[in-house]
């Protein structure tokens, strides 16, 4: 297997395996890792992934890992990185399960995922001043911006509807060249 | 049975939409209700304690469902057919996207979607902060990572190492009680 096929699928067990709390603190992780650290892809095309991750089936984990390995590494790239990111995580599931009625009862784990809780939260929120920075950068899409965010804290509309209306406004604010 | 919990999760991994806990109650209702292979009260202790793991909740739970019902063997058919319908379904995408992404068009409307992007991780770490609580320790830990990971460039799997050892001894009184 060649270099970058080992990298991919190094990464993606890496963040995988460190992947509490679910979705946007993978989000937050790949972002640190792939995007600041490694420069393989630009944050604009990131958040794009991340868009299209929110608006299609399946945990958003697996979904910008497979986008992501195969811009990197074609098919077998995407192979790697999505088995890369749920191979740890099955693993621990599977010991869990074997031993179900051990861990339910295992005290100095809930003390340590009680610290990690509100670490996830700034991990999270640390990726919202990363992706927010190459998000936000005129007028327009502060107002889309603040539109999208009224619309999910107050009406409650869906991620996919906002994603879709804010696709919509951007057609109408950037305008529709053809 | 094999075969049936590749059908079952194949579907569960086709109709959720928005991950985590949006998936929850499609799980529920395919695997507690329809199925029966699982009590409703067991299924909110599966939940619980994968979540409390690092990945997706979504292929945790059907590693813990798929081992309950087939062992091993089913533990990774579950988990594989969790995921399968993304991964083809991205992959296409992905062929397709990259061919039109740089239609004047196309990159309007993600000018659009990429702040609307923010404001949906904006909400949900709000949401997050909500349902755990920042008092104290809470939000000494939140900030520290938010502040490291912005302004030292620490790695948010340090942030996650640190906070675990922290919250061994932080909260070892607090759980116990």
């Amino acid at each position: 297997m060649n270099n970058i096929l080992w990298k991919i699928f190094f990464s993606f067990l890496k963040i995988g395996a460190f992947s509490f709390g679910g979705g946007y603190a993978v989000v937050s992780m790949i972002q640190k890792d792939i995007i600041l650290d490694k420069g393989w892809i630009s944050p604009e095309e990131f958040i794009d992934i991340v868009a299209i991750a929110e608006m299609t089936p399946g945990p958003i984990a697996v979904n910008s890992s497979t986008y992501l390995g195969y811009k990197l590494g074609g098919i077998w790239g995407s192979v790697l990185g999505t088995i890369g990111v749920v191979l740890v995580p099955t693993i621990l599931a599977l010991i869990v399960s074997i031993y179900f009625n051990k861990f339910k009862h295992l005290d100095w784990v809930k003390w340590v995922l009680k610290g990690i809780r509100p670490a996830v939260l700034g991990i999270i929120a640390a990726a919202c001043f990363t992706i927010g920075k190459v998000s936000f950068v005129d007028i327009k899409s502060i107002i889309i911006g603040v539109l999208i965010f009224l619309g999910v804290y107050k009406l409650k509309i869906s991620p996919i509807l906002a994603i879709v209306i804010s696709g919509g406004l951007g057609l109408i604010l950037y305008g529709f060249p053809i | 049975m094999l075969y049936q919990l590749f059908v079952t999760f194949f579907k569960i991994g086709c109709f959720t939409i928005g991950g985590g806990y949006a998936m929850v109650p499609v799980i529920q209702r395919e695997i507690v209700e329809n199925k029966k292979w699982i009590s409703e009260d067991e299924f909110l202790d599966a939940i619980a304690l994968t979540n409390s793991l690092p990945g997706p909740l979504a292929t945790n739970t059907a590693t813990y469902v798929g081992y309950r019902m087939a062992g091993i063997p089913g533990a990774i058919t579950g988990v594989v057919a969790t995921a399968l319908p993304s991964f083809l379904i991205i992959l296409a995408i992905a062929v397709f996207f990259t061919t039109i992404k740089d239609s004047a068009v196309v990159q309007n409307i993600f000018r659009g979607i990429r702040p609307a992007v923010v404001s949906l991780i904006i909400f949900a770490v709000i949401k997050l902060a909500k349902s755990i609580g920042l008092k104290s320790k809470n939000l000494l830990i939140s900030l520290a990572t938010l502040l490291g990971m912005t302004f030292l460039n620490i790695h948010p799997i340090a942030a996650v190492i640190v906070s675990g050892i922290l919250g061994f001894f932080f909260f070892r009184e607090e759980v116990a009680k």
